[in-house]
């Protein structure tokens, strides 16, 4: 059999796994891989950081549904990478990263660029590797792949030292990936979901609570189809934006910390809460003891860690969403065939009715003003211009929230944020990899001032590629959620929130050969977005916008859902009673 | 409460410290350990052993069960569980007292597995209950030095 070199055998495992296009950036410890990539069918895209080529790489996977590739040199390079593999983790994408090290011969000497990679990631991946024999590395690449993209989807890191690289062996690729600790669950209990269906049936005020599980299984369609059958409304979480359509009757948008009211008040309320493809995360529940008190809990997920993790439930389905709310769709046909009484369309009713009364009573609001944007306006123009169709990417801070609340969803992965890492910074860099994705949809990138600035370089990247981003920048000279934490925890104390010293953005725009527009009149919003946001070339928009606006509603950190502090005029909170919102 | 933790799991670099990883990132601390190679020789059994509550556990053997190199893991209870724990203990011998002392190690089975001018070292393997008492025992003595290996593990039947 003709031998390989290591480098041969890494480009070919990766043609093997049908990857097209991976980000990196290039040094000392992975030239070899580099060298084999020159002239090679798979594309490379020189990001200007690393932490931009994990951020890139994680775009690319939630665009496509495929898994993200990310590539850097030892030491720095790795770790540099460390930001975009934690945020891929919290968010379950499937990456697979590699890492140049070393020569096996000078691991554990301080040697120069070295750094403990497995070490230092072993916390932050699904799982990673060292390869320390260049016989080892077609396996390894596979596996890495095959753990990537199977069961609750993550980051997989692949170290690969110098030597591994440049030595030769024969080429065997292994046709099954054969890891006896590893086997997930994908088909639910059948008695367990038949349990579910007869729950759904019996519960008078139904909610669902779907997450990003929902868009890893493809199961929006199953999804909106469980809410259609049984007429149950659907909360998603941040992650979940884009699995159920935000315009559909039955959608609740958002819940949790800056969730929308009705969403809140119908988890709390609820008698039996649907968790689909969650996490139960802090940021959603609140106040643990206070989060849908009075109801049975469903929870559907392919993680058994998470059954019980932070809710105790009273009917686990350890399994793929898409594959379990099929078989549960079914069983609800059935059984709604039979029992399907005038008493149950009643109940039905009156809990929705309920829910549209919430829905008229608060919705997302703010007050609009002539003489300053408002930056929940900015994103409703990017809405109703792009009609829903555009693939979102943000950063993290208000900007974020309020791209969550105003945006109106209609597709699943048209969303990419750091949910659950919260990374910023990560905007910019998702976005350009969402493009090498999918470069048939208007990509508009919402980033604020600060986060902006920490990853503001790969409009290097944005350039060379003229890829036709649009980078809103909802500008308000702050570290905008740090100070309004400030503004209503701190007594007003803004301490290092303070963004007043900030370039001029469209020239910085205009520096890298990219158009830039500064906009600081409400007048003039509207016209220019109307032009230029579906324009065919990379543009800034720097938006000046209400410096002190809040993002409303807010549950204070460790208080229960209901208890939200609602905007945007003379803050109040919902008294939590239940006969005075009756 | 004490819990006893066993485990199969890959017999590679990197697997411990996996798995003890997830002991340390919530603040858990290990009260023993043990770890070697099965009759698989890409196998390794480990026992570790804990104090944690109910809740606590459950969600740790979730984790585990999580980890790649992790191929079983189940949390043994005592009473359907054969334990052990080996004891190397180093005791003072003065003059008038060797063979009480003798005669108090054959006592709980202990083997002298080392004989110096000042002191023996001693072999001792049983339950936990069993050690405690011999080292109370041999307290009178002058212990020099004791070690324990940690609890070994596996399920009846």
């Amino acid at each position: 059999m003709k031998k390989m070199k290591g480098t041969e055998i890494f480009v070919e495992c990766l043609r093997r796994e049908g990857v097209r296009v991976v980000f990196g950036h290039p040094g000392g410890a992975i030239l070899p891989i580099y060298d084999q990539l020159y002239g090679a069918e798979i594309r490379h895209v020189l990001m200007r950081h690393e932490q931009a080529a994990a951020h890139a790489a994680d775009g690319y996977a939630r665009a496509s549904g495929g898994v993200g590739v990310a590539m850097a040199t030892s030491g720095p390079g790795a770790t540099n990478l460390v930001t975009g593999i934690a945020s891929a983790f919290m968010d379950s994408v499937p990456m697979v990263v590699f890492t140049g090290q070393v020569p096996s011969t000078l691991i554990g000497t301080d040697a120069f660029q070295e750094a403990d990679v497995v070490g230092i990631t072993r916390p932050c991946t699904k799982h990673n590797y060292l390869v320390l024999r260049t016989e080892d590395l077609a396996r390894t690449i596979r596996e890495a792949f095959y753990l990537a993209r199977t069961g609750r989807p993550g980051p997989v890191l692949v170290d690969l030292p110098k030597d591994i690289q440049l030595s030769e062996c024969e080429f065997v690729y292994p046709e099954e990936v054969k890891l006896r600790g590893y086997r997930p669950v994908l088909d639910g209990d059948p008695a367990a979901i038949r349990q579910a269906a007869v729950a759904i049936l019996e519960a008078t005020r139904p909610v669902i609570y779907a997450g990003g599980g929902v868009i890893a299984s493809e199961g929006a369609e199953q999804l909106r189809q469980l809410a259609e059958i049984a007429r149950i409304p659907v909360a998603t979480t941040l992650m979940g934006l884009g699995g159920f359509p935000t315009d559909h009757p039955l959608s609740l948008s958002m819940l949790g910390m800056h969730g929308s009211w009705y969403a809140n008040m119908a988890v709390s309320r609820c008698d039996l809460l649907i968790a689909i493809g969650v996490r139960f995360d802090d940021r959603v529940t609140g106040k643990i003891a206070a989060f849908a008190p009075e109801a049975r809990k469903i929870h559907i997920d392919i993680d058994p860690a998470e059954i019980n993790k932070n809710v105790r439930v009273d009917i686990p389905i350890v399994g793929d969403v898409r594959r379990v709310l099929s078989v549960l769709n079914m069983e609800l046909e059935r059984l709604l065939a039979e029992h399907r009484t005038t008493q149950w369309e009643a109940q039905r009713r009156a809990w929705l009715e309920q829910i549209a009364e919430w829905k008229r009573a608060y919705p997302f609001c703010y007050d609009f003003d002539e003489r300053v944007i408002k930056p929940q306006w900015v994103i409703e123009e990017i809405a109703r211009i792009t009609e829903g169709e555009a693939i979102l990417t943000t950063d993290v801070g208000q900007h974020q929230m309020w791209a969550a609340q105003y945006y109106r969803f209609k597709h699943p992965r048209t969303w990419i944020t750091s949910g659950g890492l919260g990374a910023m910074g990560f905007g910019l860099p998702a976005a350009i990899g969402a493009w090498f994705a999918r470069p048939d949809r208007p990509i508009i990138a919402i980033c604020g001032d600060g986060s902006f600035q920490m990853t503001m370089q790969e409009l290097a990247v944005v350039a060379e590629h003229r890829i036709p981003l649009k980078i809103v920048i909802i500008n308000n000279f702050y570290l905008g959620m740090v100070r309004q934490w400030q503004e209503i925890f701190y007594s007003g104390r803004y301490s290092a929130s303070d963004l007043r010293v900030s370039p001029d953005y469209a020239k910085i725009a205009e520096a890298y050969g990219l158009r830039g527009y500064t906009v600081r009149r409400p007048g003039e919003l509207a016209d220019l977005l109307e032009r230029e946001l579906l324009a065919s070339e990379p543009i800034l928009f720097d938006i000046h916008v209400a410096a002190e606006e809040n993002v409303y509603p807010m549950v204070p950190p460790g208080a229960a859902i209901t208890e939200m502090i609602v905007g945007p005029v003379g803050a109040r909170t919902i008294p939590e009673s239940k006969e005075s919102i009756a | 409460m004490i819990r006893t933790i066993v485990l199969t799991v890959e017999n590679r670099p990197g697997a411990l410290a996996r798995i003890t990883g997830l002991f340390s990132a919530r603040g858990i601390n290990i009260e023993s350990l043990t770890v070697a190679r099965t009759d698989d020789p890409t196998l390794s059994h480990m026992t570790i052993v804990v104090d944690l509550d109910d809740v606590a556990l459950e969600k740790l053997l979730k984790l585990l069960d999580r980890l790649v190199d992790v191929v079983t893991v189940t949390a043994v209870d005592t009473r359907n569980a054969v334990e052990r724990e080996l004891l190397l203990l180093k005791v003072r011998h003065e003059p008038g007292q060797k063979l009480e002392l003798l005669k108090e190690a054959e006592i709980f089975r202990a083997r002298v597995v080392d004989v110096s001018p000042q002191s023996y070292v001693l072999e001792l393997t049983g339950d936990e209950e069993k050690l405690e008492a011999f080292i109370r025992v041999f307290e009178k003595y002058g212990i020099v030095e004791l070690v324990r290996s940690g609890k070994v593990a596996m399920a009846r039947g």
